[in-house]
């Protein structure tokens, strides 16, 4: 069977390579769009804060031969650790400026974060190996699915539409939503706002770092992984927009698909098919697709 | 009166340097100093963070350098070609950019650049990884050997310097003064009467321009353009520089490159150095971590040192 004249098994194989890629960039730009509602900083920091989970789950196992699965607990929780700190230590100085300088030093951090990385490990890739439980594929009658890659989407979607019960059901997303319209109200209603600052960037950094721990057996896990993707996050969320959490969500996932699909039909397109929608939306819909105009 | 004196003193130590320092590594100097006035112009003097100016650069760099090499067009006309490439591609990037404000125009630039990078890595006449060799530097009006060092530093310097006197005469303009309007009020400068979107593009072409020029520079006085020039690596060194010298003074970009571009060159020297004093067998391979010190010089600036050098020896005089 044949699509436009592409096999069907390898058409499907790249649709869903395209969902993978997708899900990390919903996941991502979720993170962006949380931390930026809150603290208005887009964080420069969080394509490193990926690779660092990524290479959390590597290191895990390889030196303590701790299993993919408590990794993929745990190195959430350490970079969200790590996040808080950068926060309380250094980003706070910041709010009262310009945003600029929050991005600026998210630049700079990722810099030092990368550089400690390459100075240990190279530019070359680690290979991770997927987890025993997930290895292998199933075969669907019309194309083998690679259930490792079936779990990243699977998951990734779980914890993104979770994150859009939290935010928009419940009480704590609704404190969450007040403090990003007005955080000087909500403080005065006894919210402790400055905790709530820190854990917005803490849970941030961890869907950055899960994402990471996602990608570690698909992707190869090496020190610039992350700075080659943040700047197509920046990309997808310009395009969606920062206003709304099913936006991000939806946004990924499809420039994701699109993504995929171009590598299928018209290779030579397929790392700036993202950037060429960018300017498209900018020309068609300038505050996004998702997005308020101010 | 004071003002002209400096001016002069900076102009004839400008013409003496080449003979006490390498002048490879003055005229490089010189190039970083006027692609961080370009920039400048845009942060400083506009108030527009432009994360994407290594396209401009190692765009200019590129087409310079194959006008050179495979057309063999004589040295003025290179130039020209890729500051007018940088130009153009500046009034399509800015064009798009400043339909969004603020830190979104910062993440559009960075996106397009980054989309231009991606172009040059896959077409042919980059040469991809191993970058574009061999540029050849011909002759001057047809005439002067610019393989000389010494000829092409003075080359160099002239059009550094009348590119400088063009920015200041700019930036003091009237032209200038609404670019300060724009700046400090986007609204207000609206209300007044001024079409703020024609001034923000002009503002970021001509920057675009003034960085392509400076690539294009640097592409015949090395003699070669890489991916390095249009990585986004190379859009943050040049915000560095200026942050270093100090964001919107006239001179504090010149000594931000000449501090980085020094770093950049003497990091290993103070490394080993470093190694044999404390005896850390790691100072040695501080000539490799040039990003981590750079990343570190970047969170101390933002965090405690904002007007940059200038900036802040401006304020205590004051």
């Amino acid at each position: 069977m044949e699509i436009f004249g592409i096999p069907l098994a390898a058409f499907l194989g790249q649709l869903l390579l395209g969902l993978v890629n997708g899900s990390f960039y919903a996941m991502l730009s979720l993170g962006l769009a949380v931390i930026f509602g809150l603290l208005n900083v887009i964080n420069f920091a969080h394509g490193a804060l990926y690779m660092m989970g990524a290479f959390l789950a590597w290191m895990g196992l390889q030196y303590f031969g701790i299993s993919y699965w408590v990794m993929l607990l745990l190195a959430p929780l350490m970079i969200a650790l790590f996040g808080m700190v950068i926060e309380r230590s250094m980003l706070r100085w910041l709010y009262q400026l310009d945003h600029l300088y929050g991005l600026l030093l998210t630049f700079g951090i990722t810099l030092i974060i990368e550089g400690v990385f390459r100075s240990f490990y190279g530019v070359s890739g680690q290979p991770f190996a997927v987890p025993p439980q997930l290895a292998g594929a199933t075969d669907l009658g019309f194309m083998m699915l690679p259930i490792y890659r079936a779990w990243v989407v699977v998951a990734s979607l779980v914890v993104c539409l979770a994150t859009w019960f939290v935010i928009e059901k419940t009480r704590l997303g609704a404190y969450l939503r007040a403090g990003t319209e007005n955080p000087r109200m909500v403080e005065a209603f006894g919210i402790n706002v400055p905790l709530m600052v820190t854990l917005t960037y803490g849970f941030g950094v961890a869907l950055a770092a899960f994402a990471g721990v996602l990608a570690a057996p698909v992707l190869q896990v090496s020190p610039l992984m992350g700075s080659n993707l943040i700047v197509t996050i920046f990309a997808v969320v310009v395009i969606g927009g920062m206003g709304s959490i099913l936006g991000s969500i939806v946004t990924g996932l499809a420039l994701g698909v699109i993504e995929g699909l171009t590598k299928v039909f018209y290779p030579e397109l397929s790392s700036t098919v993202v950037f060429i929608i960018m300017a498209i939306v900018l020309l068609v819909r300038p505050a996004g697709l998702f997005g308020r105009e101010k | 009166m004071s003002r002209k004196l400096g001016y002069t003193a900076v102009l004839l130590g400008l013409l003496i340097a080449p003979f006490a320092l390498y002048p490879v590594l003055l005229m490089k100097i010189l190039c970083f100093a006027l692609f961080a006035c370009a920039f400048n112009l845009l942060i400083g003097f506009t108030g527009l963070l432009s994360f994407g100016h290594a396209a401009f650069f190692g765009g200019a760099a590129y087409i310079t350098g194959h006008a050179l090499k495979m057309w063999g067009l004589p040295f003025e006309l290179g130039i020209l070609i890729g500051t007018l490439f940088a130009a153009l591609v500046g009034w399509v990037i800015g064009g798009l950019a400043i339909r969004r404000q603020g830190i979104y125009f910062t993440m559009i630039t960075l996106a397009l650049a980054q989309m231009l990078f991606f172009v040059f890595l896959q077409a042919p006449f980059t040469g991809g990884e191993d970058g574009l060799q061999s540029i050849p530097r011909g002759y001057l009006l047809g005439v002067i050997d610019l393989r000389n060092d010494l000829t092409m530093y003075y080359v160099v310097l002239a059009i550094m310097v009348l590119s400088f006197a063009l920015i200041v005469r700019v930036i003091h303009s009237p032209f200038g003064q609404v670019l300060k309007a724009v700046r400090e009020n986007e609204p207000r400068a609206t209300s007044l009467g001024y079409e703020v979107a024609r001034y923000k593009l002009l503002a970021f072409v001509l920057s675009a321009a003034l960085a392509g020029l400076a690539g294009s520079v640097k592409a015949v006085v090395l003699g070669f353009g890489t991916l390095t020039d249009v990585h986004w690596s190379m859009s943050g060194l040049v915000v560095l520089m200026t942050l270093v010298g100090g964001m919107g003074t006239l001179f504090g970009p010149v000594l931000g490159a000449i501090i980085i571009i020094a770093l950049e060159n003497k990091l290993g020297d103070v490394g080993a150095w470093l190694a044999q004093v404390t005896a850390v067998e790691w100072f040695n391979t501080l000539g490799e971590s040039v990003t981590m010190i750079t990343g570190l010089i970047f969170v101390i600036c933002v965090l405690a040192f904002r007007r940059g050098i200038i900036g802040e020896l401006a304020a205590r005089i004051r």
